[in-house]
């Protein structure tokens, strides 16, 4: 088996005097396309907002090629430098419920941001760069586009090509296709569909339970503050073995036909 | 750098500061009170169906504004008494030079109050039969003035410090006594910083309470 | 009836416009010391560090709350003897209203940063850029537009309250009128001119600002 690219240790994390989640393990392997559900609440963004640090998590490890991200400070808490996160969240790429695309820059200037301002790539090369990104979300007409003049839809793909462009290990989708019109959901998702097909790593938050069963190599199930089922998809989404799976599973299929 | 703080020919003079904070706070209350009941009916009246009393308050509000209130003192107190013949006092010129000024400032802030009244609320009235007038006085104007009382009490923390500029035209208030103490004990440094001091303490538990009720306001809206 | 004669000071006027330089000097000075002092009261305040966010808050609210009358005698009268200097009544003006105008402009930065939605944060983040770049490319580009209008206006005052300096014989506009006024003694038509110079200078500026506004707001990017 091929080594982790990134690990989650004893994970905790806690708003105020509610705790979302403790003591979460996890390891996600190249290749990798894990699905993460549960009711709302159950922490799902949270634990994909820690594993790039946009919420520091409590307690516990985030571990990059087998080394631990941050240094433990005075006071026993993980302490992480700007440097760390920087190159943290250059590997780790991430696509939002809102698709939070930089309104006063063009939808090109959204993907070569990065690469121009992070990365330090010269603008004829990051223009290069952006365009085949585009294109491989079918938005290349649109890149001297303002995002204002985009439907949701292609908001998110912009959103996604701007975290392609990164050439991120793992991509973190956090409820890609919540904030859409139903009738967008669908090109988000065959995108999103796409990228799986190519091999990519990536670990995805979402209630679009049967796109979770084609598309992920590993469903986790969040309930009781961590990580309560987790397996394949047809063991998890087909038979699961625990009480809250199988309540969650039959209050989402419940219209069905 | 090693200069030796003095305070003390300061606080000795504490009976002159007093009288300073009494010119002070006459005048602040003058205009408040002026600058913002004036500040209502200019307010009103730039949103009257009548063309001319919309066109005067809206000049009155665009004069105000567009000039600095200073040269209004001193237009009132040297410019004035010969085109009118009166005897301007240096008290009388700077209530007129800080009020209109306020009001022109304070008429802008009920009118963005009134404005931002729902048209549902004017319907609601007009639709159990209440005039303009009653709409007006009963349903917006409560309303209205609740939204605004942040941006009023702003006003009346400006209209405070303002009210030093009536020292240009020796009117006896506080900074004007902070000038004579300085220029008879030789300690300006200490006068002016106590001078600033007082103001703060005055000022500022206004001024955070202002920063409270913005947070409320915008928390109930 | 008083008998209007403005001809003693137009044909002096000369000095009036001396003055109104002055004024644009002094105000323009201000303006661009005020912006930049303001962007580093406003990031201080907003830092995480204490030693950072306290003065600079202390600075912001004690020249916000004490008249700016008082901080001009402060630094013309007062701050030579610390310092051991000599003051001209320019380099006092100059440095109350830099401050002055500073401080103001602080809480238009730091309304218009924390305006700025969340996500714009996160996502300049989630590519992995440093504060200072999210700072520079991301946040303060798109808060300098939101904060225009009041960025505008308090350059207005700022123009209106550098008449102050007349009171410590800085030659503004007002001093020169005052000058006017004594050499001519026609104090009513010199202070009627002087309040429509002020009155035409500062309504075509705001005029523009309003212009300006509004091609912001339908250049229309601002809106996702």
């Amino acid at each position: 088996m091929t080594d982790p690219i990134l690990q989650l240790r004893g994970l905790e994390k806690s708003f105020g005097d509610m705790q979302v989640f403790k003591n979460v393990d996890l390891d996600v392997a190249p290749g990798d396309r894990i699905a993460i559900l549960g009711a709302s609440g159950s922490g799902k963004s949270t634990l994909l907002r820690c594993i790039n640090v946009l919420e520091t998590p409590d307690a516990g490890d985030i571990r990059v090629g087998g080394k631990p991200v941050g240094a433990v400070g005075s006071n026993g808490r993980v302490r992480y430098s700007e440097r760390e996160l920087c190159a943290l969240r250059q590997r780790v790429g991430m696509v939002f419920q809102q698709f939070n695309l930089f309104p006063h820059m063009t939808v090109k200037q959204n993907v070569t941001e990065g690469l121009r301002t992070v990365k330090g790539i010269a603008s004829a090369k990051a223009d290069e760069r952006a365009l085949k990104e585009l294109s491989r979300v079918g938005l290349a007409d649109k890149a001297e586009t303002y995002p204002s003049r985009l439907s949701g839809g292609q908001k998110q793909r912009v959103a996604i090509a701007r975290a392609l462009a990164m050439d991120p290990e793992i991509l973190l989708f956090d409820e890609p296709t919540s904030a859409l019109d139903p009738a967008l959901v669908g090109e988000v998702l065959s995108v999103i569909e796409q990228l799986a097909n190519e091999g990519r790593t990536m670990l995805l938050v979402t209630h679009e339970i049967g796109f979770a069963y084609h598309m992920a190599t590993k469903i986790v199930f969040l309930a009781e503050g961590g990580i309560y089922e987790m397996g394949t998809p047809d063991a998890v989404l087909k038979n699961p073995q625990k009480p809250l799976t199988q309540a969650f599973l039959a209050e989402h299929q419940r219209f069905h036909f | 750098m090693n200069y030796h703080w003095n305070f003390a020919s300061v606080f000795e003079n504490w009976p002159a500061l007093l009288i300073g904070v009494e010119g002070t706070l006459r005048l602040f209350v003058v205009c408040l009170l002026i600058g913002m009941s004036l500040g209502l009916v200019v307010g009103l009246g730039r949103r009257s169906k009548s063309k001319p009393v919309k066109w005067l308050s809206t000049a009155f509000v665009e004069f105000f504004r567009n000039t600095p209130v200073l040269v209004q003192i001193l237009w009132f107190y040297y410019a004035l008494p010969i085109l009118t013949g009166l005897e301007i006092s240096p008290f009388m010129a700077a209530i007129l030079g800080i009020s209109l000024n306020s009001a022109a400032y304070s008429a802008e802030i009920f009118r963005g109050g009134i404005q931002s009244i729902e048209p549902g609320q004017w319907e609601a009235a007009t639709a159990i039969g209440m005039s303009r007038l009653q709409t007006l006085r009963r349903i917006v104007l409560p309303q209205a003035i609740r939204r605004v009382i942040p941006a009023l009490t702003n006003r009346g923390v400006e209209i405070f410090k303002m009210s030093t500029l009536a020292s240009v035209v020796a009117y006896v208030e506080l900074l004007q006594q902070g000038k004579l103490i300085a220029s008879l004990n030789f300690n300006p440094l200490e006068v002016y910083t106590v001078i600033g001091a007082i103001f703060l303490l005055i000022l500022y538990p206004i001024v955070r309470l202002t920063y409270a009720l913005e947070r409320r306001l915008a928390r109930s809206d | 009836m008083y008998e209007w004669n403005f001809w003693p000071v137009l044909s002096e006027s000369g000095i009036l416009w001396a003055g109104f330089r002055n004024t644009l000097i002094l105000t323009a000075t201000a303006l661009s010391g005020g912006l930049v002092v303001g962007l580093f009261l406003a990031l201080g305040r907003l830092s995480h560090r204490r030693w950072l966010s306290l003065p600079a808050g202390i600075v912001i609210e004690v020249f916000r709350t004490t008249p700016p009358l008082v901080q001009l005698f402060w630094f013309y009268f007062g701050l030579p003897i610390v310092l051991a200097v000599e003051m001209t009544p320019f380099l006092a003006a100059a440095l109350t209203f830099t401050i002055q105008s500073g401080a103001f402009f602080a809480e238009i930065f730091r309304a218009g940063i924390v305006s700025i939605e969340k996500g714009q944060w996160e996502a300049a983040r989630v590519i992995g850029m440093n504060h200072a770049q999210m700072m520079r490319r991301i946040i303060l580009p798109q808060a300098v537009k939101r904060m225009f209008p009041s960025m505008m206006e308090r350059s207005i005052e700022l123009m209106k309250t550098t008449t102050l300096v007349a009171t410590v014989s800085y030659a503004d506009l007002l001093f020169q009128a005052n000058e006017l006024a004594q050499k001519t003694f026609r104090p009513l038509e010199v202070y009627t001119v002087v309040a429509l110079i002020y009155f035409i200078s500062i309504s075509a500026v705001s005029f523009l600002a309003a212009r300006l506004e509004k091609r912001f707001a339908r250049s229309g990017e601002i809106t996702q």
